[in-house]
């Protein structure tokens, strides 16, 4: 249900763009990490409502593409939701382009359990013997002897992404687990169920679930920021030199106030 | 302008307008089979039909949709052990035993089953059978194949209920009148000799009502768990075809691996929702009644 209204605000977004971009110019292209999509998708709109001259064409395609696309000059900025690897550095030397890093977002991932689970935290190492099913019961990490329901999201969620990178790193999550198709479920089927366990993003949590520390810290804005929470990673976005004109406006909208308060929004950490 | 041209140009209009909709139907299908079928480059057929793993994200990606026949399989054997019964009866009791005010009310209602938004009947699974089923039976979860079956049923059961009951209605007069002559009581005429002749506008309405319930999205998305692995038991959770295709597609990257094995298993659900209409179809034409029980 999402999906599609999100596929027909994407269509009626590329109108609004076509359609006044053959009278003006002044457009910028954005692409790339689809973790950092919402944030730009909600971003231009705000940027184009407030410079009416500017068109901001927005698409995603991972993290990979759209470095591919800043190597390539076909993008004007850049967003990853990792750093540029080096031969991705070594490859845009080569051809004349200088990838300059702006952190405008964390995102950091809570694990979240029903509030009746004994279970205040673990460590990411029994975190991933869980998401990979060879963790069964909660009595093998502290807990009552309780099967051990695994909750997840769809396989193409920016989040199921970072999770598999920061905690399974990489490692498959099992075929048992259940499938949840946004953040919102997973918090609605958690707070029903005493045996599930569950990760979101830190800007969806509240009170009908029970967040899990892990390593037996705390995910905060604080802790994300200063990286002692581990399932936490900056969200770039890389532009060729020092931004100019409207990328570097854009850029500069997303890390003010206002653009700020759309990171937050959209469940992620400012990094102001 | 004569009638008989005025015939004609009628004529004409109702043909085209009839093969419009049969146009539309074709693209759909060539469009489907064009988006799926090059899926077959990267993964062989008996790879992708039997193979035991989903993992279409990862890399190496496995495409592997068996989990997924099996959970759309059983949750719509299921729901139909659930449906079809409850369907059958309800129509022979409003077509055959129901006082006319009593029939009015139940057909009224069982319409109004038919008309509910099957998103609205998935909440009502997600929030108030599934924990309920679980604090009952004490279960790790309440999103599972029981719950899925029996919303499904729930869905079911005005299909089959009102084709089963156009069946007997058209079984004719004469037929009871024979019987009862003979001395038959009610429930003999209605178990020997209504039922036998409405068979096959009965089965006609089980396998519509079974296409109903395996072709089923929003509901199976939200109340049948998704796990992509083969189920242990009726209380475990599944992720049947249409939910795996709703929940992912929206971010799968056009043209990719990804978004053809999408498609690929939507070919396979409407593979296999087109055998069980031609299954309906035949069923009804081979045991047509001939003569006055034509129905």
């Amino acid at each position: 249900m999402g999906t599609i209204f999100r596929i027909l605000a994407c269509g009626m977004l590329c109108l609004l763009i076509a359609a006044p971009a053959a009278l003006a110019g002044g457009s910028m292209v954005i692409k790339g990490s689809t973790t950092l999509l919402p944030v730009a998708q909600a971003a231009s709109e705000a940027y184009m409502k407030l410079h009416k001259d500017v068109n901001i064409s927005l698409s995603g395609g991972g993290s990979g593409d759209g470095i591919k696309a800043l190597i390539d000059k076909s993008t004007d900025i850049a967003n990853s939701s990792r750093e540029m690897k080096k031969q991705e550095t070594d490859l845009a030397k080569s051809k004349g382009v200088n990838p300059v890093a702006h952190i405008v977002a964390i995102d950091a991932i809570v694990p979240i359990v029903n509030p009746r689970n004994k279970v205040k935290d673990l460590s990411t190492d029994q975190l991933s013997q869980i998401y990979q099913g060879k963790i069964k019961n909660w009595k093998e990490v502290g807990g009552e002897d309780l099967a051990i329901v695994v909750i997840s999201r769809d396989s193409s969620s920016g989040t199921y992404e970072s999770w598999g990178q920061l905690v399974l790193n990489g490692a498959k999550v099992t075929s048992r687990a259940q499938l949840q198709a946004s953040n919102g479920a997973i918090v609605q089927a958690i707070s029903k169920n005493r045996y599930a366990i569950g990760y979101i993003g830190i800007g969806y949590l509240n009170k009908s679930v029970q967040a899990l520390t892990v390593n037996g810290i705390q995910a905060s804005a604080k802790t994300a920021l200063s990286k002692e929470y581990p399932v936490a990673r900056p969200l770039y976005m890389y532009t060729n030199g020092a931004p100019k004109g409207d990328a570097e406006g854009f850029i500069k909208f997303l890390l003010s106030k206002k653009g700020q308060e759309i990171v937050k929004k959209e469940g992620f950490v400012p990094v102001k | 302008m004569t009638r008989h041209q005025k015939e004609i140009i009628i004529k004409n209009v109702f043909f085209i307008l009839s093969l419009v909709s049969i146009l539309i139907l074709g693209l759909i299908v060539v469009f489907l089979f064009r988006e799926g079928l090059p899926l077959f480059r990267e993964v062989s057929l008996r790879d992708f039909i039997f193979g035991m793993e989903w993992y279409p994200t990862y890399s190496p990606p496995s495409y592997g949709i068996w989990p997924l026949i099996v959970g759309s399989l059983i949750v719509t054997i299921l729901s139909s052990l659930i449906a079809v019964p409850l369907g059958v009866l309800a129509a022979v009791y409003i077509s055959e035993i129901a006082p006319p005010a009593i029939k009015e009310v139940l057909k009224a209602i069982i319409e109004l089953l038919a008309g509910l938004p099957s998103v609205v009947l998935g909440f009502f699974g997600m929030v108030i059978i599934a924990p309920w089923l679980q604090e009952t039976f004490d279960l790790p979860t309440g999103l599972n194949i029981v719950n899925a079956s029996v919303i499904l049923a729930i869905m079911a059961v005005p299909t089959i209920s009102s084709i089963s009951e156009d069946a007997l209605y058209a079984v004719p007069n004469e037929f009871k009148e024979a019987s009862y002559a003979l001395g038959a009581t009610k429930f003999e005429t209605i178990t020997r000799i209504i039922i036998p002749s409405a068979l096959s506008g009965i089965s006609t309405a089980v396998i519509l009502g079974m296409a109903r319930a395996i072709g089923e999205t929003m509901v199976v998305l939200m109340v049948a768990g998704g796990a992509a692995a083969l189920p242990e038991s009726i209380f475990d959770s599944v992720r049947p075809m249409p939910a795996s295709i709703a929940a992912e597609m929206g971010e799968a990257p056009f043209r990719s691996g990804h978004y053809h094995a999408l498609f690929a298993t939507g070919i396979v659900l409407f593979l296999m929702t087109l055998a069980f209409n031609l299954i309906a179809d035949y069923i009804s034409q081979k045991f047509k009644e001939v003569g006055s029980a034509t129905l």
